[in-house]
């Protein structure tokens, strides 16, 4: 019993990692997506090409070696390791996190910026155009006419992707975050405990019944304005 | 001076010419109706009133205010169009209601934030201007007849009863004419009646009304002047009577054979 609580406590000190990682790549990653798919619509074709390509080029390649190429390159490429960062102050882990929060967050804002583009291309040219008549805004169309109806649109995909985050964080484990898998290796290698290693499991299988819902509640929310 | 002017109205698009010159003019309480078949151009001319199209050349003037001439480059800034498409009121063949809002705030939502965006005269006289503004929808609500769903959400709403929200949303800002882009289209014959009705209605209160429409027996009845479009031109202009009764142009003949023909009635 006391090695259940003293497992579940290490690794629920693992599981904050895991969760500061999560809930700062939606807070950067959304509005970014956001800009990435306004930039993806623009008008002036360079920079639409531009920002096409680049989430072409992330959403081909693996989440994996973007995180290598985001925390290891500048050491590699420039002899300037981010561990040496002065903003880090020589703390480690800290740039390790910090590191791989980056490749999180243009890695998710490339995938929310496609939902969001298909949520605002869904959109019918009609609501846009019985708004305009009345006489409002384009600001006003967007926010009080358009955004919850975008929002309505793209809560199953966001969905979907939010709890892929969820496991996908435990990749960090690879460029040495201290998130919850580490923790489960460390009790492996220095007390040869086997058991929490899929104890780790519960944790985001928890979590995930938690977003679930949350979003079922959103969508029975939204539901009652349309059929 | 009659309320409305439109003189020369042209537009292309792309290398199509869709209005080949459009002229005429609408006193005030006068309901035109706009017959003519598919691709005729009524629809765009309608859009190019409401400014969702701009028109390439040509002059729009509504009660001696020039609105639009394709020849002044100032009349066609997004705070020139915003402005001057509130002469004009639209209603559109499939409604397009806001779905997430429900029948009374429909009609609230615009007039509140245009109301807003003079902030101080807004916040000194909130109250007052926000129970206006209810109170004018609840009005209008009552002349189309659903007092009863104004907190319905339009997707509990029949086709019929959408589209008579619409008409009093357009209604809501006042403004001095009233298009309608063929309202009745998506519509099955019952829900046309009631729709048709409520248009009607409107007439007796000295509104403006320009109807694009395919129902000739509307057009007949309720239009003081009927145009007929063919090939982006006003082929036939005139009253009902000398449009359906009389009709010179081979082509509004042969039109109005085949309409009359398949509806029957006559």
């Amino acid at each position: 019993m006391n090695e259940f609580i003293n497992v579940t406590l290490q690794l629920a000190e693992g599981f904050k990692t895991t969760l500061g990682l999560f809930f700062l790549t939606l807070l950067f990653s959304i509005p970014l997506g956001l800009l990435v798919a306004v930039c993806a619509r623009s008008h002036f074709t360079p920079l639409r090409i531009l920002i096409r390509g680049f989430v072409y080029i992330i959403r081909g390649t693996p989440l994996l070696l973007q995180l290598m190429i985001v925390v290891y390159l500048p050491g590699i490429a420039f002899q300037y390791p981010i561990t040496k960062w002065p903003i880090f102050g020589g703390d480690v882990a800290m740039a390790y996190f910090y590191g791989a929060l980056v490749a999180f967050v243009i890695n998710y804002a490339c995938y929310f910026s496609e939902i969001f583009r298909g949520g605002i291309e869904n959109i019918p040219k009609g609501q846009y155009e019985a708004a305009e008549v009345l006489g409002m805004t384009k600001s006003q169309i967007f926010f009080k006419v358009i955004l919850l109806q975008v929002i309505r649109n793209i809560l199953a995909p966001m969905s979907n992707e939010i709890i892929t985050l969820v496991k996908d964080t435990a990749l960090a484990r690879t460029v040495s975050v201290m998130e919850m898998l580490f923790f489960a290796e460390e009790i492996l290698t220095n007390q040869y405990i086997v058991w929490p290693l899929f104890y780790t499991g519960v944790f985001y299988l928890v979590f995930s019944a938690f977003l679930t819902f949350l979003f079922n509640l959103a969508e029975k929310k939204l539901s009652k304005y349309w059929n | 001076m009659a309320l409305l002017e439109v003189y020369n109205l042209q537009k292309s698009f792309g290398s199509v010419p869709v209005l080949k010159g459009v002229s005429f003019s609408l006193e005030k309480g006068e309901v035109l109706a706009i017959i003519g078949s598919s691709g005729s151009g009524k629809t765009t001319l309608l859009r190019c009133l409401n400014f969702l199209e701009k028109a390439d050349a040509g002059t729009i003037c509504v009660d001696n205010n020039l609105l639009f001439d394709g020849a002044d480059k100032k009349l066609s800034s997004q705070k020139e169009i915003r402005k001057n498409r509130l002469f004009f009121g639209l209603v559109f063949q499939s409604f397009h209601l806001f779905p997430q809002y429900t029948v009374l705030k429909n009609l609230t939502l615009a007039a509140v934030l245009a109301a807003k965006e003079n902030k101080k005269n807004f916040n000194a006289n909130k109250t007052q201007i926000l129970a206006d503004i209810e109170k004018r929808a609840l009005t209008l609500l009552d002349r189309v007849g659903l007092t009863e769903k104004k907190d319905a959400y339009p997707c509990n709403l029949s086709g019929g009863q959408q589209q008579r929200v619409a008409i009093a949303r357009a209604l809501m800002l006042t403004p001095d004419i009233l298009c309608f882009d063929e309202p009745t289209s998506a519509l099955d014959p019952e829900l046309t009646k009631e729709v048709l009705k409520v248009i009607r209605d409107l007439k007796t209160s000295d509104n403006t009304m320009v109807v694009v429409t395919h129902e000739m027996e509307f057009a007949r009845n309720v239009a003081d002047k009927v145009i007929f479009m063919a090939n982006g031109i006003i082929e036939e202009m005139g009253t009902p009577e000398e449009i359906f009764e009389h009709p010179k142009s081979p082509i509004l003949q042969s039109f109005l054979n085949n309409a009359l023909d398949f509806s029957g009635n006559n």
